[in-house]
C-alpha cells in the first residue's frame, strides 16, 4: 500500500464532479440548516451523518486507507467551498482531515496508519491536544506528563488540555505530553499519544462560551491516570511529538486561510444581495458609489486571497518549503475576511447590527480566524524571521 | 428486474437562462450544465427500488453530446450500475430519443423504464409517452409514488385535483414528478467508485435512428418583465382599482 498522499491528488474530472455536488449540498442543505445550528448550538445529527457518508471526514486520508487522497490544492478547495456555510460545518471534520491526519501521515507507524486512517475516514471525530492552561506553542512549560507504566504496560498520562476544538464530540485525541522532566533541545521532551476518548480517566469539560461559530465546540480535556498501551505512542518513539505537531501547522494554516476566503465570499454575496434590495432615497443602495467602493474592495481582496491559496497549495503539492507562504496566506486571508465582514455590517447599516440579519453573525464568526492556528502577529514574526535568515544566508 | 433510467444533460436549474440575441434559442456558451432534476428523481427512485431488493440492475442512458458522459457519471455515482451514452451533437427531439430508447429497451429487456416527466430545458413532456406508444407498453406518468407488486407496478399519479392510482403490467414506462423523492448527493467514495463502472458509447446510427430535426423553432423570447405593483390605502380602494382594471 502506498503511504504517501499523492501530490497529484484525485483526477480532476472526479474532483470537479465532487466539488459540483458539494456546492449543491452547501446551497441546498447546509445554508437552510444554519438557523437550526445556531439555535441549538450543534450540527444536526442527520447532517453530520450525511457529511460522513459524503466522505468529508477522510478527504486527505490516502485512498488505500478508505479516504479520498486529495492533494493540498483540492483539500483547500473543499474547505473553501464548505466554509461558505456556517463555520461549524467545517469545524467538525477539520481536525480529522487536518492536524490529526497530518500527524499520522508524518509520524504514524504502519500499524497506526492501518488502525486510525480508516477510522477517521469513516467519520470518527478527532481532536488535537497541544495547548494547556499554562502553555501553547512554548512547549517547555507543558505540564501534561506521560510516564511509563511501572508494570511495563504502556504509559500513564496526567494533565489538562485547553481550548480543544471538537473535544465534546471526539472519539480520539492526539495528545501531546512530556516524556522527560527537563526541557530538551528541539522539544525532544514532548511525545504524542493517540488516546481514544473513552479510555478510563479521560474527561471533557463543558464547552466554552464563545463570541461566535455557534455549533462548533471547544472544551478542556482532563487526563487523570489515563493508561494507554505502548502502541499509542505516535511513531513508536518518544521525543518526536512536537515535531509532528509543527509539521501539521502549514496544513492547519492553509485550512483556516481557505475557510476565511470562503466565508468572506459568503458575507460579500449576502451584502451584494442586500445592497440591491435595500432602498434609500428611492433607489437601491447598490447604486451609491461609496457602497460600490466597499463591494469592489471586498471582491478584490477575496480574489487576492484566492490567488494566494492557489499558489501556496501548488507549492505544498510540489514539496516546497512553505512555512512563509502558508503563514502569509493565513494572515492575509483572515485579516481580509475581518475587513470584508466589517464592510458587510456597514453595508447592511442599522440592520447589520441586528441579530435578525446575518451580517452581525458573519462579523462575530470571522473574528477567530485571525487568532487560531497562529495569531496574525505570531505569523508575521515567523515570516520576518524566515526573511531575515534568508537574507543572512545570501 | 432491470431498470433503464434515461437522463438528459440540461442547463443547471440555478442558472438564469439568457436568450440568444437572434431569438434562435437559449445561449448555452459557458453555462453550467447538470442532470435534468426530474431525471435525477428517476435515478433516485430506481436506486431505492434496488436497495429495497425490488430491482437488480440500473442502467443509465443519455442521448446527447460527449459531455453528457458527466451526467452519466453522476448517475453512476448516485448508484446506477452501468451507463450507455448515445452520442450525437444534434439537438435531439423527443421522438428521436424515444426511438433510441425503444431500441435499447429491446436489447436490455428492462422491467421498468423510469424517466423524468419532462426536461427543464424544453419542457416537452413527451419522451415517456412516445416511448410507451412505440413499445406498446403501459405508462404511468407524473409518478408521486411507485410500488412494485409482483409483475406489476402501482403508480400514484399527480393529476389536477388529486392523485390517481394506476396498476401497470411490467414492462412499463414510469415518468417521475417532483414530489416522488428527494435525490441523494453523490458521495466522494461513490464518485470515485463510479469511475470504474462501465460506460458504453454508441451512436444513433447503431440503433438505426435518424435524429434529424422534425420541428422548427421560430422564435425564443424572454418572458415579459413584470410591471411594478401599486399600493392602495384600503380594501375599498382595492376593489375600485380591480373594477377599473376589469378583474373584479
Amino acid at each position: 500500500m502506498s503511504e504517501t498522499v499523492s501530490a497529484n491528488g484525485m483526477d480532476s474530472e472526479t474532483f470537479d464532479q465532487f466539488i459540483d455536488q458539494l456546492e449543491r449540498y452547501v446551497r441546498e442543505r447546509l445554508l437552510p440548516a444554519e438557523k437550526e445550528v445556531i439555535a441549538n448550538d450543534r450540527v444536526p445529527e442527520d447532517i453530520l451523518s450525511e457529511m460522513k457518508d459524503m466522505g468529508l471526514f477522510g478527504l486527505t486520508v490516502p485512498e488505500d486507507y478508505g479516504g479520498a487522497g486529495l492533494n493540498t490544492r483540492q483539500y483547500a478547495q473543499v474547505v473553501r467551498t464548505i466554509a461558505y456555510a456556517a463555520p461549524a460545518f467545517r469545524s467538525i471534520f477539520s481536525i480529522n482531515v487536518g492536524m490529526f491526519n497530518s500527524a499520522i501521515k508524518n509520524g504514524g507507524t504502519d500499524e497506526q496508519k492501518a488502525e486510525w486512517w480508516p477510522r477517521i475516514a469513516a467519520g470518527e471525530v478527532a481532536c488535537f491536544g497541544l495547548t494547556e492552561p499554562g502553555s501553547g506553542s512554548d512547549s517547555a512549560a507543558m505540564q501534561t506528563f506521560a510516564k511509563p507504566d511501572p508494570d511495563g504496560n504502556g504509559w500513564i498520562l496526567n494533565g489538562t488540555k485547553r481550548y480543544i476544538t471538537n473535544a465534546p464530540h471526539a472519539d480520539v485525541g492526539l495528545i501531546m505530553a512530556r516524556t522527560e522532566k527537563d526541557a530538551l533541545p528541539k522539544n525532544a521532551h514532548v511525545s504524542a499519544f493517540i488516546v481514544p476518548m473513552d479510555t478510563p480517566g479521560v474527561s471533557v469539560g463543558s464547552a466554552d462560551e464563545k463570541m461566535g461559530q455557534a455549533g462548533s465546540h471547544v472544551a478542556d480535556v482532563m487526563l487523570d491516570d489515563v493508561h494507554v498501551p505502548g502502541d499509542a505512542l505516535l511513531g513508536g518513539e518518544t521525543g518526536q511529538g512536537f515535531r509532528f505537531a509543527m509539521q501539521s501547522l502549514d496544513n492547519g494554516r492553509i485550512s483556516v486561510g481557505a475557510a476565511s476566503t470562503g466565508y468572506a465570499r459568503r458575507a460579500l454575496d449576502s451584502a451584494l444581495k442586500y445592497a440591491n434590495e435595500r432602498q434609500a432615497f428611492g433607489e437601491p443602495i447598490a447604486n451609491f458609489q461609496l457602497i460600490q467602493q466597499m463591494l469592489a474592495e471586498s471582491w478584490t481582496e477575496i480574489y487576492a486571497a484566492e490567488a494566494m491559496m492557489a499558489d501556496v497549495t501548488a507549492r505544498v503539492d510540489r514539496g516546497e518549503d512553505t512555512i512563509k507562504h502558508a503563514a502569509a496566506f493565513k494572515a492575509f486571508a483572515s485579516e481580509m475576511c475581518g475587513r470584508v465582514v466589517d464592510r458587510v455590517v456597514q453595508i447592511y447599516g442599522g440592520a447589520g447590527y441586528l441579530a435578525e440579519y446575518d451580517a452581525e453573525r458573519f462579523f462575530r464568526d470571522a473574528r477567530i480566524y485571525r487568532i487560531y492556528e497562529g495569531t496574525t502577529q505570531i505569523l508575521q514574526l515567523q515570516i520576518a524571521k524566515r526573511m531575515l535568515r534568508e537574507y543572512a544566508n545570501m | 428486474m432491470k431498470i433503464l433510467v434515461p437522463v438528459k444533460r440540461v442547463i443547471d436549474y440555478n442558472v438564469k437562462p439568457r436568450v440568444k440575441a437572434d431569438g434562435s434559442g437559449v445561449d448555452l456558451a459557458n453555462v453550467k450544465m447538470s442532470m435534468n432534476p426530474f431525471d435525477e428523481i428517476a435515478v433516485e427512485e430506481a436506486i431505492r427500488l434496488k436497495e429495497a431488493g425490488k430491482a437488480e440492475e440500473i442502467v443509465a442512458i443519455s442521448v446527447g453530446p460527449a459531455k453528457a458522459q458527466e451526467t452519466l457519471r453522476t448517475a453512476l455515482a448516485m448508484g446506477a450500475d452501468r451507463a450507455i451514452l448515445v452520442e450525437t451533437d444534434d439537438e435531439v427531439e423527443p421522438l428521436a430519443v424515444a426511438k433510441i430508447l425503444k431500441a435499447i429497451a429491446e436489447e436490455e429487456q428492462p422491467g421498468l423504464v423510469m424517466l423524468g416527466k419532462q426536461a427543464i430545458d424544453d419542457d416537452s413532456n413527451q419522451t415517456g409517452q412516445m416511448l410507451a406508444a412505440l413499445m406498446q407498453r403501459p405508462q404511468g406518468t407524473f409518478a408521486n409514488t411507485v410500488e412494485i407488486d409482483g409483475d406489476s407496478v402501482i403508480v400514484k399519479r399527480e393529476i389536477d385535483g388529486g392523485l390517481e392510482t394506476v396498476k401497470l403490467t411490467m414492462p412499463a414506462i414510469v415518468t417521475t414528478d417532483l414530489r416522488l423523492n428527494e435525490p441523494r448527493y453523490a458521495s466522494l467514495p461513490n464518485i470515485m467508485k463510479a469511475k470504474k463502472k462501465s460506460l458504453d458509447v454508441k451512436t444513433p446510427a447503431d440503433y438505426g435512428v435518424d435524429t434529424a430535426k422534425r420541428l422548427t423553432t421560430t422564435n425564443v423570447a424572454e418572458p415579459p418583465v413584470r410591471q411594478a405593483g401599486e399600493k392602495v390605502e384600503d380594501v375599498d380602494a382595492l376593489v375600485m382599482k380591480m373594477k377599473a382594471l376589469g378583474i373584479a
